[in-house]
């Protein structure tokens, strides 16, 4: 099948986050860039990895931006009008050689659903045949994060529970 | 794969870069949130879309359940934060 629908996705993804670059203020960035989370989480729904679509979808594309336009009501007006600087010429030269050579280096890596592919032969066939036996629990991906590496996702969480209060004690209203 | 579904998905997809001109081009800020409004619509109906060609319409269901709310969120902030200051261009 020659035609597919990774090809209108990927000049979605492309369009706008090229236009989230030349956009002349902030809020309008902030709008462009929660299309290009969902259309990234299009991406990850159209290869099959649905919880991450979700995640993306909701996180990336929803609360982000609820979050980045909370921080513009702390901004004044004028300083969300971006002024920009053209950029270096090491980078308009640099980026598109590092892009060359990231697609010559895409061509060693095997095709998307390769069973013999070493993601899919290393510990991957383990869980799959045990981890109903295991645990007890139908979706391998909750297998694996909750019962597998319980304590990992258990420290996980203590971190961004760090993170977030302190954020919190950062952000209070009445901060001095 | 169902041909059908899939030219539906291509033609959903040219639909939201219709969209995506007013977003990225608009000359105000409100053509970018009705755009982006528009693009969130046509977002939904690719999430069950996709989730018809797989066979998983119930998950799908849940996720674009959820971006829907969110997305409804992230438009009254984004009115909340026009209305409290007068849009710049």
């Amino acid at each position: 099948m020659t035609y597919s629908f990774e090809l209108p996705l990927l000049i979605l993804l492309i369009l706008t986050a090229g236009g989230a670059m030349f956009v002349k203020d902030l809020l309008s960035a902030v709008l462009i860039l929660g299309s290009y989370s969902f259309f990234l989480a299009l991406v990850w729904a159209w290869l099959g990895a649905v919880d991450v679509a979700f995640v993306e979808a909701v996180v990336g594309s929803g609360l982000a931006t609820v979050f980045f336009v909370l921080t513009l009501f702390g901004i004044e007006p004028r300083d969300t009008l971006i002024r920009r600087t053209p950029p270096p010429i090491a980078a308009v030269v640099g980026l598109p050689l590092l892009g060359l050579l990231l697609l010559y280096a895409a061509n060693d890596l095997p095709a998307f659903g390769d069973p013999a592919s070493p993601a899919s032969t290393y510990v991957s066939p383990f869980y799959l045949e045990n981890s109903l036996a295991d645990t007890q629990t139908p979706n391998v991906v909750t297998a694996v994060l909750m019962d597998y590496r319980a304590f990992d996702t258990l420290m996980e969480t203590v971190v961004i529970y760090t993170a977030g209060m302190a954020c919190w004690l950062l952000l209070r209203r009445d901060a001095r | 794969m169902n041909i059908f579904l899939l030219f539906v998905l291509d033609i959903l997809a040219v639909m939201i870069i219709i969209y995506l001109y007013r977003v990225i081009r608009g000359p105000t800020l409100y053509d970018r949130v009705l755009g982006l409004n528009g693009i969130s619509t046509k977002a939904i109906i690719i999430l069950i879309v996709i989730g018809t060609v797989y066979d998983r319409v119930e998950m799908f269901v849940d996720i674009s359940t959820g971006y829907a709310l969110l997305n409804l969120v992230g438009v009254l902030a984004i009115t909340k934060y026009l209305e409290q200051r007068e849009a710049p261009s």
